[in-house]
């Protein structure tokens, strides 16, 4: 609530200096039109007035002017004349002060609010029909004398003057003069004219660019990586709806292997480390030995990682949903055993990419690389300080945790993905990233300050308060790294926005973008004491994780998959699928997190004035009603998700003619050379 | 920067920087809490029916709807008498060679609190009945119900702990409900769950935030703040006696005409209310426990929630005082002594 009212307080103070700005520019207008309308027509007030009528104003004028002699003098003149220039004063109000941390003195300061603006509207009102008034008596004086000097001046020159003016009124372009009148002939390829097709149901966008074919083993793997995501993509989130429908019908079965608590970590445990995880990685093999123009180290070391991840996915859910796990750590839920493959997969991993990016070609190392490497890195650092039993116990097994769980989020996820779109985004827009000192920046900063915030999921527990303290600190420092990545992300798309109507992967990144600034600092929102009183413990906590591990993660994996797989394959996915694909997991990720954000704050409230448990429960049930709903909208876009990579396999039956056509005449020819 | 363009360098500076932070916020805390935290002597450690309870408590994935952590903040006052210390997890040691230590404080409050839980709701068959169907006990609950921890038995044998389920959650089975040794081990370990008592010395942590004291200054200007008795009956008795007072025949008497409750010498009514009541058990009524007590309930408290019930559900009985209830709490004192 405090931070609604603390933006209800900005707007209002924004909107209070707006008002302020207008009204002063409002009367500095009318003070110099005054002493403009007392100052006589010269010889430059006469141009300027002459040039700023329109064409019909000269010709009547020019008649007037004619007929002077015979008749009585009479002149009508529209003012064009005013437009007052401004001087920016502002008037700043003052408001922020060490007072506002109270909710009461921040809502009491909101209400006073409302009623100041309503006077302030009312004023400006009053003001305006003021002003009005007085430019309106201003412009009559102006015409008068403006009649005045005409009626003085000798009529030949004034005649000239309006016929001059009425001639350069007058011209226009022929839209002939630099094409000329001969057809046009198309030497560049500019020219794309499409072929008429009716009314086309979705918008066109663009194709995909072809580039140098990809080598074919290396294509293979990553389709390989992709196609298994998109397996545990379907998976997780059949689960996870499934999860999210026993919020409503608790009863829904009765089976040991199904219950909440057995598919809750299901769901979590494999579209991290099946859907997301093996998602990056495929798009990591691409990249790697892509920016460092040398093909991979070892492709044999890329499959053994492919099948590791996915064996630890496999037995890590079918353990889970038989109640073996690993004591409940949010996403240390695998036991060691099958944790260990997973680790070995992703050593395999890393040496491949370190042996790849040691025989580069270039003499520098693409940023991408830096995230992409030290992410991998990372992830072993975290799941060996978070499995290795000899500072576990007691207390220290949460202190791990809370690191752990949270590195686990902004060291592999984070770090990798946006190893990922430092690649592909560019790629995508055509044109290099905005600046890639940001992008160092950015990893530094990422490094020194995510590293801290862990315990902020345990604040107020009896982990030192210290270190509770560290991590709201940490929090607040994640401002830099994420504003340096979103700024470089947004500055790339600068003078490319056009491009975003018409392309089809684009709007993923957009979304990803835009979800990794608010999804982010929501997260330093959240870690702050006092909104942990509120937030912590709710399902403010299941929003955000949506908002950030789908709003961004997922997002960016789906832009660099629809980006890089045509490439691999030269077949796209159909636009309308993709559309779908788009705009229901965007509608459903915004059903799922809104309603949910908001009772959980109302649930939070609930807590704070000591009602009883349950009634909290109840109040939630409409939320998590639409909580469904929004998993039901998303689940429904993974169909179109793997749909869509279907349609984009490779394929060996179609057929294209211009390619085949230089086939059989090629043939032909070998045959009469042949004879 | 040339080292920027040396892998070697490049990935190995990446790697110390992480490295060495997460020393400093994850590994030296993590150790040093180790060192200087130990159990406070009036911990129990859990009986051997409590572990097996634990692990089939982590096996089910529990912690994802239940904390077990009081924090020191005012609103989680409801949950324990003081807030959580490091040393009342000082025991917890690793589970096994397969699986990690399981603190199991947990992230997420979709249920209750649990640390202690068994001082507040240590009611074995409640928990019984609740575990086969919480939907039977809490109507608007949403946790999963476990009937895979209980048996169908045509005739119970000896010694078979029969559990208390109204004809429409067996779906037209025909039996008695048994539990199983696993559902006894996971009450068993429920009924464990207590804050352990802090030695004198020890001063327990403040719960930070106070509500703000808006009541306090309604009550200076004369007109006495009325406590909600129906919120409070919510908080303590509604899950056994039920939302409408009927209770649940053969586990909870109803307390709609309750002779106790009805009559107008409180004597008896106030002493289970404080210090629980076995006398209605060869009727097939579980024990209450000393709810009162266990929630620390004050007269005024204690005068609301008797209100509430004297005049709910058709109940109409005269109001009592809190200086009423304080009488009868001083005689039952003395009566101690």
């Amino acid at each position: 609530m405090e931070i609604f009212f603390d933006g209800l307080i900005v707007f209002s103070l924004a909107v209070i200096i707006f008002l302020a700005i207008w009204i002063n520019k409002r009367v500095k207008g009318i003070l110099k039109d005054m002493q403009n309308s007392k100052k006589d027509f010269d010889k430059e007030a006469y141009k300027n007035q002459i040039s700023n009528m329109s064409r019909q104003q000269l010709s009547s004028l020019l008649d007037v002017l004619k007929n002077r002699k015979l008749s009585v003098l009479k002149i009508v003149i529209l003012s064009t004349l005013f437009s007052g220039i401004s001087n920016y004063a502002s008037a700043q109000n003052s408001g922020s002060g060490a007072l506002l941390s109270e909710t009461g003195i921040i809502i009491t300061i909101a209400l006073l609010l409302i009623p100041i603006i309503l006077v302030m509207a009312l004023f400006a009102i009053r003001m305006r029909k003021l002003t009005r008034n007085y430019a309106a008596k201003n412009d009559l004086t102006r015409a008068k004398k403006f009649a005045e000097y005409l009626k003085n001046q000798p009529e030949e020159e004034i005649e000239r003057d309006i016929t001059g003016r009425q001639q350069s009124l007058d011209y226009s372009l022929t839209h002939k003069e630099l094409s000329g009148n001969l057809p046009a002939q198309d030497t560049k390829g500019i020219l794309n004219v499409k072929p008429d097709m009716g009314l086309p149901f979705v918008a066109i966008k663009k194709k995909a660019i072809t580039r140098k074919p990809v080598d074919p083993q290396l294509s293979k793997l990553v389709l390989w990586y992709l196609i298994c995501a998109t397996f545990w993509l379907l998976f997780g989130t059949t689960i996870g709806e499934y999860v999210g429908i026993k919020f409503v019908a608790p009863d829904a079965d009765h089976l040991s292997w199904l219950s909440f608590g057995r598919l809750r970590p299901v769901h979590t445990n494999s579209v991290f480390w099946g859907w997301a995880s093996l998602g990056m990685l495929g798009l990591g093999y691409y990249v790697v030995p892509r920016v460092g123009n040398r093909p991979l180290y070892s492709y044999k070391l890329g499959w053994y990682s492919l099948y590791l991840i996915n064996a630890t996915v496999l037995l890590g859910s079918l353990a889970l949903m038989d109640g073996i796990n690993n004591g409940g750590g949010e996403y240390r839920e695998y036991i060691w055993p099958i944790m260990l493959l997973f680790g070995i997969g992703l050593v395999l991993t890393l040496i491949n990419f370190l042996k790849t990016i040691a025989r580069r070609a270039t003499k520098e190392i693409y940023i991408s690389n830096w995230y992409i490497v030290s992410a991998i890195m990372f992830c072993l650092v975290i799941a060996t300080v978070a499995y290795v039993p000899s500072w576990q116990n007691g207390l220290g097994e949460t202190i791990v945790q809370g690191y752990y769980m949270h590195q686990g989020v902004g060291m592999w996820f984070m770090l990798f993905t946006l190893g990922l779109v430092y690649y592909y985004l560019p790629q995508q827009l055509n044109k290099p990233i905005y600046s890639y000192s940001l992008g160092i920046l950015a990893f530094w900063t990422q490094i020194l300050f995510y590293t801290l915030i862990g315990t902020h999921h345990f604040v107020f527990s009896s982990i030192p308060w210290w270190l509770q303290t560290v991590a709201i600190f940490g929090s607040v420092g994640m401002v830099i790294p994420v504003i340096a990545g979103t700024t470089n992300f947004l500055m790339t798309f600068k003078n490319g926005w056009y491009q975003l109507a018409d392309s089809y992967t684009l709007p993923f990144f957009l979304v990803g973008t835009i979800f990794y600034f608010t999804g982010s600092m929501q997260g330093t929102a959240e870690a702050f004491r006092s909104t942990n009183l509120i937030w912590h413990f709710t399902d403010f906590t299941t929003a955000h994780s949506h908002l950030t591990m789908y709003g961004i993660i997922s997002f960016y994996i789906w832009a660099c998959v629809y980006t890089i797989v045509p490439r691999m394959t030269n077949n796209e996915a159909p636009q309308v699928t993709v559309g779908a694909h788009f705009w229901l997991a965007l509608i459903g990720l915004l059903f799922y997190t809104v309603p949910l954000m908001y009772g959980a704050t109302m649930k939070g409230k609930m807590w704070m004035e000591g009602k009883p448990f349950i009634d909290s429960v109840v109040l939630m049930a409409p939320y998590w009603l639409w909580r469904a709903i929004g998993g039901t909208l998303m689940w429904i876009s993974h169909l179109f998700f793997a749909y869509n990579l279907y349609k984009m396999m490779p394929s060996t039956a179609k057929v294209d003619v211009g390619e085949k056509a230089i086939e059989i005449l090629q043939s032909e020819l070998n045959v009469a050379q042949s004879k | 920067m040339e080292w920027f363009d040396d892998h070697k360098k490049l990935f190995l500076a990446a790697l110390l920087l992480f490295v060495g932070l997460t020393v400093l916020v994850a590994i030296i805390p993590a150790l040093k809490n180790e060192r200087i935290n130990q159990a406070l002597p009036g911990a129990e450690p859990l009986s051997q029916d409590a572990i097996a309870g634990k692990y089939i408590y982590i096996a089910n994935g529990c912690v994802g709807c239940h904390t077990q952590q009081v924090r020191n903040v005012d609103m989680d006052k409801m949950w324990g008498q003081r807030p959580s210390m490091a040393a009342d997890y000082a025991l917890i040691r690793r589970t096994d060679f397969w699986r990690n230590t399981a603190t199991l404080m947990g992230t997420e409050r979709t249920g209750p609190d649990l640390t202690n839980v068994g001082t507040r709701q240590g009611n074995k068959e409640w928990n019984l009945t609740h575990l086969f169907n919480p939907r039977i006990l809490v109507k608007e609950s949403v946790m999963p119900a476990y009937p895979w921890l209980f048996e169908i038995k045509k005739e119970p044998a000896q010694g078979d702990v029969v559990v208390n389920v109204p004809a429409e959650y067996l779906k037209g089975i025909d039996g008695k409900v048994v539990a199983t040794k696993e559902a006894l081990q996971l009450v068993a370990y429920l009924q464990s769950l207590k804050q352990a008592k802090l030695p004198d010395q020890i001063i327990a942590p403040e719960f930070l935030y106070k509500k703000a004291k808006t009541e306090a200054t309604a009550g200076s200007d004369g007109a006495a703040t009325e406590i909600d008795g129906a919120e409070l009956y919510g908080i303590h008795c509604q899950a056994c006696h039920q939302a409408n007072g009927e209770g649940l025949p053969g586990a909870f008497p109803p307390l709609k005409g309750s002779k106790v409750v009805l009559d107008d010498n409180i004597d008896l009514y106030v002493d289970i209310i404080m210090n629980g009541y076995t006398a209605r058990e060869s009727e097939g009524y579980g024990p209450m426990l000393a709810v009162g007590t266990n929630a620390n309930l004050s007269p005024e408290e204690v005068a609301a929630i008797m209100n509430h019930e004297r005049t709910s559900w058709g109940n109409n009985a005269k109001k009592v005082t809190p200086d009423d209830v304080k009488k009868v709490l001083e005689a039952i004192k003395s009566e101690k002594k």
